[in-house]
């Protein structure tokens, strides 16, 4: 067949052709039919209720009724502050910084091999293999991870059968990260939610290292800083968006849970149960409400902390 | 200007240095000495093995055969943090989160220098490169002739013994690489260093190099000072690859009055001839037929065959007239310009 004989045919005219015409025109009009569905839902639905409910934490509730009191006060908020709640503030904050200093630790090796080292096939294996465990029931996990973390448990066994045993029981002596068993610790609520949200920190971590470029660590290497220097001066704050990301994730994904805490762990309330029973049982919304801000506030005032120490300097 | 050692003892030197990647032999056996002090060009295709080589100095690849020293150290083995090289990135590398301050004094701050002392030599070198007053500023607010000039004082500033150049003016607008060319040779003899720069662009090496070594499939096919390469090739790929020359048979050669070997000849040695005009004395005149004309500015591109079935290119001035496609004219070819090509390849 020549080139030169053969008739291209024209394109079909039609409606769908037409309005083609018109939102590459008129780019913005098709931008704005893109987004009112999401930003409708997004800030009416989503926005509109979560400031409902804050909104609540100006009210009070009434001692003796058990009634919402609906005058503008500040005695909710300030109820945080009392030393019983302030106690879960702290705890919650506690546990979901070691969660994600603990995530961070551990993502950062597995996210660097994957994004400098292994091959397209290693990849694909390690994108499953970090993806397989959100596949799977959140509950069953949990309970796997009770299991593991009893008395008569995987963990203690494996401890005894290398001889850690003694260090696994001086670890339990400790106070505050210790307890009869890893399962009704501290310890063993880090260990499953730093389980848990790992992928969330991984991710994040493995696309910012990816995006370094190969050149940058040459250079620096080039001028002189030995591989310990141009982790420390080049690859860690290009990958700290990326560490950041992951925190939020890992961060606030600890701050809110209220499931884990209730199976694994002390008898000590973290803020997600708190807002649970007071909005459920206790029908205190107001402070249900105030205790809902802590976790908004908490990561506000992280991410201003991590712009000011220069984490998104890279972006 | 001083130099660190006697002139005895070459800047870099290569014995049979072989990189594989897999099956690719990248560098095939290359031999090369460069003095101190010398402006030294590798040219080549994509491919050629010519970047390799820069890499084996810097040290980002170590040879797989051979033998490299620096300065008559022995490099083998040697990270790059531990080689007195320093590297000018073809896309520059500097480093995003850092000020243009920052990047020029990364090398001093990464071997101990104070904060005064790296900011002084920093606010030297930005100068030096003619981008004083930009310190506080991050890479990507310059734009890419700039971004070049922070890379060459980010290399600089620590005080190499030899610069090696990847392609340094690749990105660059064509006026821009003009005024970086004469700049940079300017800075070299300023400063007396031993330059190495890589390069596919024949006029850049031949513009700015004391001399060129022209690589191909891994190997080095020809060095030596940019007018013999030129004027000298020394084989059929040089020729085509500098300059496009035309290659000619041995018993084409003979046929135009020169020697009976492959030789080369320069599109701008052939002259056209008015039609009837007497040939001068050592000068063949063959009547061909164009072919193609291309204008190119300064000349016409002229490519004609000849009755024989010879294509040949000429270099004719602009203004000649009568040169188009389909018209025979006549070719002066002097048999000086035949250049005998000793090599093979």
């Amino acid at each position: 067949m020549s080139l030169a004989t053969f008739e291209l045919p024209e394109p079909r005219e039609g409606a769908l052709r037409r309005l083609s015409d018109v939102l590459t025109r008129h780019t913005r009009l098709l931008t704005l039919l893109l987004l009112v569905p999401p930003l409708l839902w997004l800030g009416l639905v989503y926005l509109g209720s979560l400031f409902v409910f804050l909104g609540q934490s100006i009210f009070s509730i009434d001692e003796f009724s058990g009634t919402i009191v609906r005058e503008p006060t500040t005695a909710t908020l300030l109820e945080l502050f009392r030393p019983a709640n302030y106690d879960i503030v702290l705890r919650t904050v506690g546990i979901a910084t070691a969660v994600t200093l603990l995530c961070a630790l551990i993502a950062f090796p597995i996210a660097y091999y994957a994004a400098r080292y292994a091959g397209p096939k290693v990849k694909a294996a390690f994108y499953l293999a970090v993806m397989m465990p959100l596949w799977s029931s959140y509950l069953v996990k949990v309970y796997g991870w009770k299991l593991l973390l009893a008395k008569e448990g995987a963990i203690g066994w494996f401890a005894d059968r290398l001889g850690l045993g003694g260090a696994l029981e001086a670890w339990l002596d400790l106070p505050l990260v210790g307890g009869p068993s890893l399962s009704v610790s501290y310890t063993g609520m880090v260990l499953t939610f730093t389980y848990l949200w790992l992928p969330f920190m991984i991710l994040p971590v493995q696309a910012a290292l990816e995006r370094v470029p190969p050149h940058l660590i040459e250079a620096a290497g080039d001028l002189g800083a030995s591989p310990g220097l141009v982790f420390r001066t080049v690859i860690l704050p290009l990958a700290m968006p990326g560490v950041v990301a992951g925190a939020i994730f890992t961060f606030s994904l600890t701050l809110g849970d209220y499931i884990v805490p209730q199976i694994i762990g002390t008898s000590a309330l973290v803020l997600g149960q708190a807002v649970y029973t007071l909005q459920g049982t206790a029908g205190n919304i107001p402070l249900a409400a105030a205790f809902s801000l802590v976790p908004i506030l908490v990561m506000a005032v992280f991410l201003t902390v991590a712009k000011r120490t220069g984490a998104f300097d890279a972006l | 200007m001083h130099l660190q050692t006697s002139t005895a003892t070459p800047a870099v030197r290569f014995q049979g240095v072989e990189r594989h990647f897999g099956h690719v032999r990248a560098v095939d056996g290359v031999d090369l000495a460069i003095a101190p002090g010398e402006f030294f060009a590798m040219l080549g295709p994509s491919g050629s093995g010519k970047t390799t080589c820069l890499r084996l100095i810097a040290g980002f690849e170590q040879p797989d055969a051979g033998h490299i020293e620096i300065f008559g150290e022995t490099v083998e083995g040697l990270p790059p943090y531990r080689r007195a090289v320093n590297t000018v990135f073809q896309d520059y590398a500097l480093f995003p989160h850092l000020s243009v301050g920052d990047n020029v004094a990364y090398g001093l701050k990464v071997r101990g220098v104070g904060r005064a002392e790296r900011d002084r030599l920093a606010r030297e070198a930005l100068a030096m490169v003619k981008l004083a007053g930009t310190e506080t500023r991050r890479p990507s607010q310059l734009s890419g002739g700039q971004r070049q000039r922070v890379a060459l004082a980010r290399a600089l500033v620590v005080r190499p013994k030899v610069l090696l150049l990847d392609e340094p003016l690749g990105a660059l607008d064509l006026k821009l690489r003009e005024e970086m060319q004469s700049e940079l040779k300017g800075l070299q003899r300023a400063l007396g260093l031993t330059f190495v720069f890589v390069t596919h662009d024949q006029g850049e090496a031949l513009s700015m190099a004391d001399r060129v070594a022209v690589f191909n499939e891994g190997r080095i096919v020809q060095v030596g000072p940019p007018e013999e390469v030129y004027e000298r090739p020394a084989t059929r790929f040089v020729a085509r690859f500098v300059g496009s020359a035309n290659v000619l048979e041995a018993a084409q050669a003979a046929s135009l009055g020169g020697a009976a070997r492959p030789s080369s000849l320069r599109p701008e040695k052939i002259a056209l001839l008015a039609h009837g005009a007497p040939a001068p004395e050592g000068v063949a005149v063959i009547e061909a037929r164009v072919i193609d004309v291309s204008y190119q500015g300064p000349v016409r591109r002229v490519t004609a065959v000849t009755e024989p079935g010879l294509t040949l290119a000429a270099a004719v001035p602009a203004s000649a007239a009568g040169v188009i496609a389909g018209a025979t004219v006549r070719l002066a070819v002097p048999a000086a310009a035949l250049v005998p090509m000793e090599g093979e390849g």
